[in-house]
């Protein structure tokens, strides 16, 4: 069954295409992979698919029965650290849906939280405040948050940038154990070990699909060096191009 | 001169002090937890671009209707809210960063409130609109003030949570549809609200003090956000209390004298805060040498 489905989607800035002409379906359930080249337009895709960059043309799709709402972990530097509020505090946030503006963390939500600080090996942290943990420590923060948020679809853009092997190697874990769970997961990331061992599915991308599918049959030597190729060649001032979608 | 002389008598005997006293009280009550926030969102610039741009706009009133207060308030908001959304816009869609863009509007504003008075007032005047007039509240101001605080403080709790995601992580803010740009343009509001209000009694140069000044502080006391609004507020009304007896008994204007006494309660904190203070720092490191 299809979660998201792209239809000749088109996303860019200023009018300038960052990526363009992509069709395909994230399967419900899917756990994805996106790679490709620096600059191939991975985080522009997701930024599309939350909705926080109007497509310049073609259609996103959110199919029934997938819920409304996506949980989304973008790149780590557009928080505010220094900012004074404690572990517990930022995970709670991922109860939104449940809180909304008013509402208070009775104690079964309470217990939810200290059930996923716990998960992402955060326990014992609860009190302290985010300025004091390290970089690790942080995304584990945000993963518990992300948690909490129960949302059927995840997205995460380079989640294990900057962080240490044991931290990446248990959020990969927990990756792993949400897509048994059923969550349709799509992660940005560059790093194609990784990929191999954990994605069944990748899209590989470089301002286009060069390819998508099982990760077996995307991740050759021939279509990496595609990818390298159309990358390097793109025109950053070009206008949008008339090319329809095959 | 005994204890009741320096620190009461003032505001027993003459009418004016006790309405400064209430005045700016009210006014420290709303300030103190808005400078918190625009000093946790990094928006302190912004801050003071409103209060500049507040001025061409009470000048403006001033110069059409003379010394009303509804004119000069309703000149000064519609300036205040007019340059906050042209400083946000400017950032936006120019190649110019918000900080530069902020500059850029203080700087005319000011210029041109300064022009705008001497059309037709005297530097009394605008030595009254550029740092206050505490002394000469009326019952209309007091009102005003009073209002102002009233419709802060309940707005502030409806808003907080919110508006605390938006200062620490905007971009969940807008992933969740908690509301993003709508919370901060009502607490832009607030904050431009709040500056009118206190201009009358601050000046619109010296009202932003008493909004960073007592939330700098805060900072160096307090490690949560509640901790930081609970000590905020007291730290702002000892300032415009203890401003207005320096003002009183050794002949200051009264904006300035709070406005330091503010400065002068930061300089202290930074030596003795528990938090962040200075000798804490000295003897940490005494304790990491032994």
């Amino acid at each position: 069954m299809t979660a998201i489905q792209l239809q000749d989607l088109t996303l860019g800035y200023e009018r300038h295409p960052a990526i363009h002409h992509l069709t395909g379906v994230f399967e419900q359930g899917s756990l994805t992979a996106v790679v490709g080249p620096n600059g191939a337009g991975k985080s522009t895709l997701l930024k599309g698919l939350m909705g926080l960059l109007p497509p310049l043309a073609g259609q996103i799709t959110w199919h029934v029965g997938v819920a409304k709402f996506a949980a989304y972990l973008p790149q780590q530097a557009e928080l505010e650290i220094d900012f004074p509020i404690t572990v517990e505090e930022v995970a709670s946030l991922g109860l939104w849906q449940q809180i909304g503006w008013f509402r208070g963390i009775n104690q079964l939500l309470r217990t939810k939280v200290a059930e996923s600080l716990a998960k992402v090996g955060l326990s014992g942290f609860a009190r302290r405040e985010v300025n004091s943990l390290s970089g690790g420590q942080f995304q584990r923060l945000l993963f518990a948050r992300l948690l909490l948020q129960e949302a059927q679809v995840i997205l995460l853009d380079e989640p294990f940038t900057a962080i240490d092997q044991r931290t990446t190697t248990d959020l990969l874990n927990l990756i792993t154990s949400l897509y048994q769970q059923g969550h349709t997961i799509i992660v940005v990331l560059h790093d194609l070990t990784q990929v191999k061992q954990y994605f069944p599915s990748t899209l590989l991308l470089a301002r286009e699909t060069i390819a998508w599918g099982p990760t077996t049959t995307v991740l050759t030597t021939a279509n990496l060096a595609r990818a390298q190729v159309i990358q390097e060649a793109w025109d950053e001032q070009a206008p949008i191009c008339g090319r329809r979608a095959s | 001169m005994n204890i009741w002389d320096l620190a009461v008598q003032p505001f027993v005997e003459f009418m004016f002090m006790r309405r400064a006293l209430i005045g700016t009280t009210a006014l420290a009550l709303g300030y103190a937890p808005l400078g918190v926030f625009l000093l946790l969102r990094r928006m302190s610039l912004m801050g003071d671009a409103i209060s500049h741009a507040i001025l061409p706009g009470v000048a403006l009133g001033f110069l059409l209707c003379g010394m009303s207060l509804p004119a000069l308030s309703l000149g000064g908001l519609l300036a205040g809210l007019a340059v906050a959304l042209a400083a946000g816009a400017m950032a936006r869609l120019t190649i110019l960063r918000e900080d530069a863009s902020l500059a850029v509007f203080y700087l005319i504003s000011l210029s041109l409130g300064v022009l705008l008075v001497s059309l037709k007032g005297s530097n009394v005047d605008l030595l009254h609109l550029l740092f206050g007039s505490i002394l000469a509240l009326d019952n209309n101001s007091l009102l005003l003030l009073a209002s102002v605080t009233t419709i802060t403080l309940p707005v502030l709790a409806i808003i907080y949570r919110p508006l605390v995601i938006e200062c620490f992580d905007p971009v969940f803010l807008r992933t969740i549809r908690g509301g993003g740009s709508a919370i901060h343009l009502i607490f832009l509001s607030l904050v431009v609200l709040n500056l009118v209000s206190g201009f009358q009694a601050l000046g619109t140069l010296m009202a932003m003090g008493l909004m960073m000044l007592p939330a700098a502080t805060a900072r160096l006391w307090a490690r949560s956000l509640d901790g930081m609004i609970a000590t905020a507020i007291p730290v702002a009304v000892m300032a415009v209390y203890i401003g207005l007896l320096l003002s009183y008994h050794m002949d200051l204007p009264s904006g300035p004298a709070i406005i330091l006494t503010s400065g002068g309660i930061l300089m202290l904190s930074l030596l003795i805060a528990p938090y962040q203070g200075l000798f804490k720092r000295l003897l940490t490191h005494t304790h990491l040498e032994g």
